[in-house]
């Protein structure tokens, strides 16, 4: 029987069961994307708005190696955390290996390249629309930080659900620094990679399913915020 | 009003920091072990049994032999279970672990496409079987990844006095799970731990072919890591896990593990 034809009533007979397991899987991943997501935003938002307003030396290679890490390899990612948080490795005596927030941590390396580096982008892009209004208006830039910020706020969240895509599917990194463990650490992506490797490809892509439609319910989310706020401002 | 998207990022920033992501208890131990034992379900049978009987939790990180070996060196894992009886003896001369325990065999299988081209299901000996498959030059899927899986298959190939190499000869660096799906795809032959195998469910025109030749057994042997390298692994609760595995209760509750009415271990602890 092809797999395919099986995975559409495998994932709604997932999501009808309700099953605790797979609830607990579900809500792990959705917890550690969003706290990964959340960091990475609150670290890479002022970053990305500061290399867009000021120029200094070494400013053009910090853009640009940005701009290059939002292809990092999870896998890479993964395995940089995993020597750093291994007991072997400098931060080893936290003993944070093999738990979320490993995870966690492993997933703000990965996007938070990608927030910074397209936050970058659309502050530079208004700053140029308003530069000469600001300026007259004597604004110091770290003042039109938090204004240009503020008016992207818009093209902002989706940027920042582009970093939170990046982290929900990706399954190189917390393989590694989360091991894969049952109830602990196991995730969707990395719950997929097991029943692939047990044979069991109809319930891999029922799971697969149910992270995809996870994702279009956040989205889905930000988007209706983001449409309501527009709204009342008219 | 505009400011609600951020009030309920603050919001669910709170709720975040205060839930889930803390330890739940102390009680636990991370064991490195192979995928073999994690993918047919022997874990999820005789772990609950260890944790009722100690209240010691078992989390597993399921790898292969080769990176279990290196977890556990780099002290990130508190117990080992692994089937590489050489590594494992090497491990504990090199002064990574103490004591080294046999605790079940099960054993390896050669799986290949239904029509047998190299007619392997006749031969006398994995050997020849080894043999036979090179000289048709037939399709051989291998792990390639430096597995206990892995590792066996080289010491199999050798004693058939063959060097496999060339395009029928393909390393694939995958799990056994991802190398059975790989197998079933292009018809090739492969050698499978048999609990993998029988636990498998996609193998498409794939059957066993060969089996029972004794140079196919497969010893699995638990591990004590050396306190004074890693004083921060809990060594205690480790040991407990160690001891109940080799005594009666535990290679009970290997011996009671079947998939499809199948037992797929069997218990063979030295009792002393």
């Amino acid at each position: 029987m092809p797999a395919d034809a099986n995975a559409f009533q495998t994932a709604l007979a997932l999501i009808l069961g309700m099953d605790p397991v797979l609830l607990g899987i579900v809500a792990l991943s959705v917890q550690v994307s969003l706290s990964a997501v959340l960091i990475a935003a609150l670290l890479a938002l002022p970053l990305g708005a500061a290399l867009a307003l000021w120029r200094f030396p070494g400013r053009g290679a910090i853009v640009v190696t940005l701009n290059a890490l939002m292809g990092l390899p999870p896998v890479v990612a993964g395995l940089a955390v995993y020597l750093l948080l291994s007991r072997a490795g400098p931060l080893g005596p936290l003993g944070l290996l093999f738990t979320p927030t490993a995870m966690v941590i492993a997933q703000v390396i990965l996007i938070l390249p990608i927030i910074a580096a397209l936050t970058r982008q659309q502050i530079e892009e208004l700053h140029g629309e308003y530069r000469d209004q600001l300026r007259s208006l004597g604004v110091s830039r770290p003042r039109m930080m938090p204004t240009l910020l503020w008016d992207a706020r818009f093209s902002l969240i989706t940027v920042i659900l582009a970093g939170f895509g990046r982290a929900s599917a990706e399954v190189g990194a917390v393989m590694i620094v989360g091991g894969n463990i049952d109830g602990v650490t196991r995730v969707m992506t990395t719950a997929i990679v097991l029943e692939t490797s047990k044979g069991n490809l109809p319930l891999a892509l029922g799971l697969g399913l149910v992270l995809l439609g996870l994702v279009l319910l956040v989205n889905a989310a930000a988007h209706l915020v983001g449409e309501t706020a527009r709204r009342r401002l008219g | 009003m505009t400011r609600r998207p951020f009030a309920t990022i603050a919001l669910a920033l709170a709720a975040l920091s205060g839930t889930g992501l803390a330890q739940a208890s102390d009680d636990y131990i991370v064991l490195a072990s192979t995928t073999s034992t994690e993918a047919s379900g022997l874990f999820g049978a005789i772990i609950p049994r260890f944790t009722e009987a100690t209240g010691i939790e078992v989390r597993v990180v399921a790898v292969g032999t080769g990176q279990a070996f290196e977890i556990a060196r780099r002290g990130d894992a508190d117990s080992l279970l692994v089937h590489d009886t050489a590594g494992e003896e090497r491990f504990v001369e090199e002064g990574y672990g103490t004591e080294r325990a046999d605790v079940m065999v099960n054993d390896f299988v050669i799986i290949g496409p239904g029509g047998d081209p190299a007619g392997i299901s006749e031969a006398e000996t994995v050997a020849e079987a080894m043999r036979l498959i090179a000289e048709v030059e037939a399709p051989f899927a291998s792990r390639g990844d430096d597995s206990g899986t892995h590792r066996a298959e080289q010491r199999l190939w050798e004693t058939a006095g063959v060097e496999p190499g060339g395009s029928w000869y393909r390393e694939l660096g995958s799990g056994m799970g991802p190398t059975l799906n790989t197998a079933a795809a292009m018809d090739a032959y492969v050698m499978s731990d048999r609990a993998t195998w029988v636990a498998f469910e996609n193998p498409q025109d794939l059957t066993l072919l060969f089996e029972g030749d004794e140079a196919l057994f497969n010893q699995y042997g638990s591990l004590l890591i050396d306190p004074e390298r890693h004083p921060h692994l809990k060594h205690d609760l480790a040991e407990q896990w160690h001891r109940w595995l080799l005594s009666e209760e535990g290679q009970q509750a290997i011996a009671d593990f079947t998939v499809n009415g199948q037992p797929l271990f069997f218990p063979n602890a030295h009792s002393d």
